[in-house]
């Protein structure tokens, strides 16, 4: 097609395009887009789509309690479902409390679009009322971010939004709309590409860096598989491939935080999470081994421990979909630019086509190895008839929810790691956590969204008292749409982690860790008209279980726990991951300044 | 950094080419991206290059080791509004100009001086007064250091200069 025949059609479309208000046309690309459901909190200068909102029934409008929570719950409806998290604030203050749960989508790569409000074009710059500087401020924690002018630019804008969102390494794109601009008609045309003129992600592998990969693989005597939320990403056929890669080679998988629920973790060759709470053997394996294959993974500091300690002997391939997660804190040898869709087809065709595994050499000795590292049965911890230990609460959690498949959400800090390393997640999407940036407050807000997207499911969120406590107005939220959500708070009266962390390396003062004036969780509950529980000896435990998930409505459990636990195995501060930690080892200081300075 | 590998190896100077769309806030993307990361710049220069306005090419001078230059490149890349990047110090020879005006304000023998000197340097006055110049000077940054520095001594009033533009050599383009 020529330019011309472009212009002409494109000017034809535009004579024949149905005129609506910037809001109007919000609505109509959000349908057309298959939007189902939007997390929202109105304001000033977002009346004219929640006018538009009224007026309709085919998107469900979900109205939280702070702005935060509103990202948080897309987040969880993402995760829960691989679709995109739309979110709907208003401008100034609505906008500046997404910040954080915008840029917890960034470093999680989560897919949402987050509309946002603005003052009118004519006021921008003045410091109008509920002005901030949303594209200024936004632009950091987002993947992309658009301030949208033109009122005809929008049905295209708001596509493009889904698109970048949506393609390459998900993650979070604002779209800034004048109040002008919302009221404004315009034509409606959408001229339909849902790509972006540049910006076109590669997702499938080179041939080539695949062949060698896969022969490298073949070869190795002590590989591993390190898999991460990038997997997750690529949809359930990827977690599906990846299990079939693992049966294939026979290859020890481990996984990070983000990637937990990519590979089962009940099959036999999963040794569990890595890293600083991760396991013995899956960190022990790391170190030791002689191919990794990174999958979907990034090389964090909290994966890494000490980043010139870590893996040092092994050849590194790693696949990402982002070019900019290459070599960006270790040094790889194979690099693989494509979605893990892609590349575990690839590779699995590639294994089979050179009939690899025939000169696969034995892994007998790598497996008994790692039986080995498995014996030290680093998850195992002193039990108690007195008081329920965390551990314990979570791994009769996990028993007594197993069967029925939940989704579990978390907050962050020892709770969270207690639950990565006992709650076993055997298919994605059913594990939302904070990873990255490590929110506080998350898993409250994100258990709405996963209910939202799946009422039928049984959902958790796994709290401690302190994280609880930055979101616990979504009770609100829970209450008045009924959502059958429990929420089972760890409570030790600690901000756990940090207090581990003063314990460890600051001479146990704890220093402002201590939960003061707590309120009482089960009053709390019931002021939402919510059902509140203490359960605090553990013979009650169990029971007091199966009465929450039992019952047909939302729960608020306050679970006591013993205060003082510590969560273990442990990279400490500036070590290597062959330096864990086991309860019961003498901690020693960090050996440096440089070394506390690295937590 | 604890240990960081991102410190291994030496740390040498880049010319990056980057072509972008034309469009509000891509310079402060980029420079954000800068800065956020901890990435130095040396210089940059921005402008539309093309006949319709519609891009714009950013050449920055950026200095790091392998690793850092090659996570520049890549998180340059990964920006929505981001066409192309190259790396002209990579990719072959390549040509770099920067352009500085130059006051010098003097007379008498101090006066002559500075006009014989930019005359040796190639400068143009572009501008001048019975007791001063505005020279006119483009060449490699070392050029206009040492330009600068020698007229320092002959009523050096002020200087305003650009950052490097730079294309690579022969036939091909970005």
């Amino acid at each position: 097609m020529t330019a011309t025949d472009t212009k002409a059609r494109e000017k034809q479309a535009t004579s024949e395009a149905p005129i609506l208000s910037g809001a109007q046309m919000i609505l109509r690309a959000l349908r057309e887009l298959g939007v189902e459901v939007v997390f929202g909190y109105p304001g000033g200068a977002v009346l004219p789509i929640y006018d538009e909102i009224f007026k309709q029934d085919d998107i469900r409008h979900i109205l939280v309690r702070h702005e935060q929570a509103a990202v948080h719950a897309a987040e969880g409806y993402a995760r829960a479902t691989g679709k995109p998290g739309v979110v709907l604030v208003t401008s100034g203050p609505g906008a500046t409390n997404a910040v954080t749960g915008l840029t917890d989508a960034m470093l999680d790569s989560i897919p949402i679009v987050c509309l946002t409000g603005q003052v009118a074009r004519h006021l921008i710059g003045n410091d109008a009322f509920q002005e901030a500087d949303t594209v200024g401020i936004t632009r950091p924690c987002t993947k992309h971010n658009y301030l949208v002018k033109e009122t005809a630019d929008l049905p295209n804008v708001i596509s493009e939004a889904f698109y970048v969102a949506t393609n390459g390494r998900p993650g979070p794109v604002v779209i800034d709309l004048p109040k002008d601009v919302q009221i404004e008609k315009a034509p409606y045309v959408r001229t339909g590409y849902r790509s972006h003129r540049t910006y076109r992600p590669q997702v499938q592998c080179d041939e080539q860096a695949i062949r060698t990969a896969a022969r490298l693989l073949a070869a190795a005597e002590r590989p591993i598989i390190y898999s991460g939320g990038g997997v997750i990403n690529a949809g359930p056929e990827a977690s599906d491939l990846l299990a079939e890669f693992a049966r294939i080679t026979g290859f020890p998988v481990t996984s990070t935080l983000m990637g937990l629920g990519a590979y089962p973790a009940s099959d036999k060759q999963f040794l569990g999470m890595l890293g600083m709470h991760g396991t013995w053997e899956a960190n022990h394996a790391m170190h030791d081994c002689d191919v990794m294959l990174a999958i979907g993974a990034r090389f964090d500091d909290r994966v890494t421990g000490r980043i010139d300690a870590f893996s040092p002997g092994s050849k590194k391939i790693q696949v990402d979909i982002d070019l900019s997660s290459i070599n960006k804190n270790v040094p790889v040898d194979v690099p693989v630019i494509g979605d893990a869709l892609n590349a575990l087809t690839q590779l699995i065709a590639v294994w089979h086509e050179e009939k690899l595994g025939a000169t696969q050499p034995s892994l007998g000795e790598w497996w008994k190895q790692i039986e080995h590292w498995r014996q030290k049965k680093c998850l195992s911890y002193e039990d108690s008839t007195e008081v329920i230990m965390p551990q314990k609460s979570l791994e009769r959690l996990f028993a007594l929810t197993k069967d029925r498949d939940p989704i579990i959400s978390t907050e962050v800090g020892q709770h969270q790691m207690w639950a990565a390393q006992f709650l076993g997640f055997d298919k994605p999407n059913r594990w939302l956590t904070s990873g990255g940036l490590g929110t506080m407050g998350y898993g409250l807000p994100a258990a709405v969204g996963a209910q939202i997207a799946h009422p039928d499911r049984l959902v958790v969120d796994v709290s401690g008292e302190a994280s609880f406590q930055m979101n616990l107005q979504e009770l609100g939220t829970i209450a008045q749409y009924h959502l059958p959500v429990k929420i089972f708070i760890m409570n030790n009266e600690y901000m756990g982690m940090v207090r581990q962390w003063q314990d460890l390396s600051y001479d146990g003062r704890r220093s402002e860790s201590y939960s003061e004036s707590l309120p009482d969780f089960v009053k709390l509950a019931e002021a939402y008209g919510i059902k509140g529980m203490q359960v605090e000896d553990p013979a009650d435990l169990d029971a007091a279980i199966q009465e929450m998930i039992d019952h047909d409505g939302p729960v608020l459990m306050d679970c006591r726990v013993a205060k003082l636990e510590n969560c273990f195995p442990m990279v400490p501060a500036g070590a290597a991951h062959n330096e864990m930690l086991l309860p019961g080892d003498v901690v020693g200081k960090p050996k440096d300044d440089e070394a506390l300075a690295v937590v | 950094m604890d240990g960081s590998m991102k410190e291994i190896g030496p740390i040498a100077r880049h010319t990056i080419s980057v072509i972008v769309d034309n469009e509000a806030g891509v310079l402060a993307r980029v420079i954000g991206l800068f800065s956020g990361r901890g990435y130095n710049i040396e210089s940059l220069t921005v402008a539309a290059v093309d006949t319709t306005g519609e891009r714009s090419r950013i050449t920055v001078v950026t200095s790091g080791t392998r690793m850092v230059i090659e996570q520049i490149k890549a998180q340059l890349d990964r920006l929505v509004p981001v066409h192309k990047v190259g790396d002209l110090t990579m990719e072959g020879a390549f040509v770099a100009r920067d352009m500085a005006l130059v006051k010098v304000s003097g007379t008498g023998e101090k006066r002559v001086e500075a006009l014989r000197l930019a005359d040796t340097f190639r400068a143009r006055a572009v501008d001048a007064s019975v007791n001063s110049f505005v020279f006119e000077l483009t060449g490699s940054a070392d050029k206009i250091d040492a330009f600068v520095e020698l007229m320092s001594e002959l009523g050096l009033v002020e200087v305003a200069r650009t950052g490097a533009v730079a294309l690579s050599r022969g036939p091909g383009g970005l």
